[in-house]
């Protein structure tokens, strides 16, 4: 029996008179009319395809693909938290550099140097960031600031989370300076707003003078570009000249120091403009 | 190496969304000068998504040229590299596409009865 009208199946037949040939016809085959007698004796005739109905999954549940636009930036977690933690410092007046560099630039000789020198004038703490041992705390705390390490594990950079919880740790006083020494890397950790007011890179002159232009994601982002190490400049080839041009090819508006942790040339520049931070908040 | 917590952030932001729901399709725009490589946001994926809603689903990633609008005399300059120098001389470019790192769309699975 077709299930869209309830006729019976049995097909009509043609059957001619002369010879006797029946010839049936299979209205079912394609769109044809019918005629109908109900009981009441009405007669109806209509027409209809009955193929469609042989497709099961029209008389079943359909599954449909629903897209739903987002627009969702991938990183405003980070960007939240680092705007939270941007807050927290502004409400503490406390100033936060992020600097970043390649494992084995300075980062930490200079640190220590800069806490030591400036002990008396600038309330400085510190997160260490690296992704294992606590060797680094260990070089800080022997100045007598207060530090704290973030050990990322596999992770390649710090996050505006990890920053936020070491803040926790580190508990910094009122109207001081947070230096958060990121994962020695030059690549990832442009991409993480930790929510510090400059980020600073280091560049040693025992790596290449192309630097800048090799990482130009890190350069570009950074306000500050700390070359180091430049007592050794007679023994290496590096040219200063040309890394400062570099530089300014990526990042025409950065502020570069020239200095050396270990004979104190340049040093003081780069105090007064720490100095000078801490009075005007905004660099 | 930080596309895989950039993956990470990718399926847990996506699942958020679904509620459940089965994912098909999932469009990204990932700008040339964002620092990031589709090759392996798509390496990762595979391992991140598994035994979430997002397994198996399609990733498609569109790929936004970088472009500049150069302060000095206001020209455009398509950029390959985050950095470059405009034809009136000037490296002080503002960068106006290129940085997008986003989830556009995503396409999941409903029941209709």
């Amino acid at each position: 029996m077709c299930v869209t009208c309830g006729c019976a199946d049995d097909n009509p037949k043609i059957t001619h008179p002369q010879t006797g040939e029946i010839v049936t016809i299979n209205s079912h085959d394609r769109e044809s009319h019918h005629t109908h007698s109900l009981p009441d004796g009405t007669v109806v005739t209509h027409s209809h395809s009955h193929d469609t109905v042989n497709n099961e999954s029209e008389i079943h549940a359909k599954i449909h693909h629903t897209t739903i636009s987002l627009e969702q930036d991938i990183l405003a977690k980070n960007n939240l938290i680092a705007a939270k933690n941007r807050g927290w410092f502004k409400g503490r007046n406390i100033l936060a550099l992020n600097l970043m560099s390649s494992p084995g630039a300075g980062k930490t000789t200079l640190l220590t140097r800069t806490i030591d020198d400036l002990k008396n004038e600038l309330n400085i703490s510190v997160i260490e960031g690296d992704q294992e041992t606590i060797n680094d705390a260990k070089k800080i705390e022997k100045t007598g600031c207060k530090v704290v390490q973030i050990n990322t594990g596999t992770g390649c950079h710090l996050d505006a989370l990890m920053v936020e919880k070491g803040l926790q740790q580190l508990n910094p006083s009122l109207d001081s300076v947070v230096m958060i020494e990121n994962v020695g890397n030059l690549v990832c950790p442009a991409l993480f707003d930790l929510g510090e007011q400059v980020k600073v890179a280091i560049l040693s002159v025992t790596e290449g003078e192309d630097k800048p232009i090799k990482y130009p994601h890190l350069f570009r982002a950074s306000d500050v570009m700390i070359i180091t190490k430049i007592d050794l400049l007679p023994y290496v080839d590096f040219d200063v000249e040309k890394c400062i041009e570099y530089a300014r090819q990526v990042n025409p508006d950065m502020r570069i120091f020239q200095v050396s942790a270990i004979t104190q040339e340049g040093l003081d520049d780069w105090y007064e403009w720490l100095r000078m931070g801490i009075i005007n908040e905004e660099i | 190496m930080h596309e895989l917590g950039i993956t990470q952030n990718i399926v847990s932001i996506v699942s958020e969304y679904a509620e459940g729901k089965k994912v098909q399709r999932i469009l990204l725009e990932v700008g040339k000068l964002s620092a990031i490589m589709p090759d392996s946001i798509q390496f990762c994926f595979d391992i991140c998504s598994q035994g979430t809603v997002l397994e198996k689903a399609k990733l498609e990633i569109l790929e936004t040229p970088g472009l500049a609008v150069c302060c000095q005399c206001g020209t455009e300059i398509t950029l390959e590299k985050p950095f470059g120098k405009c034809n009136c001389g000037s490296t002080q470019l503002n960068l106006i596409a290129g940085e997008e790192l986003k989830i556009k769309e995503i396409e999941v699975e409903e029941l209709c009865v």
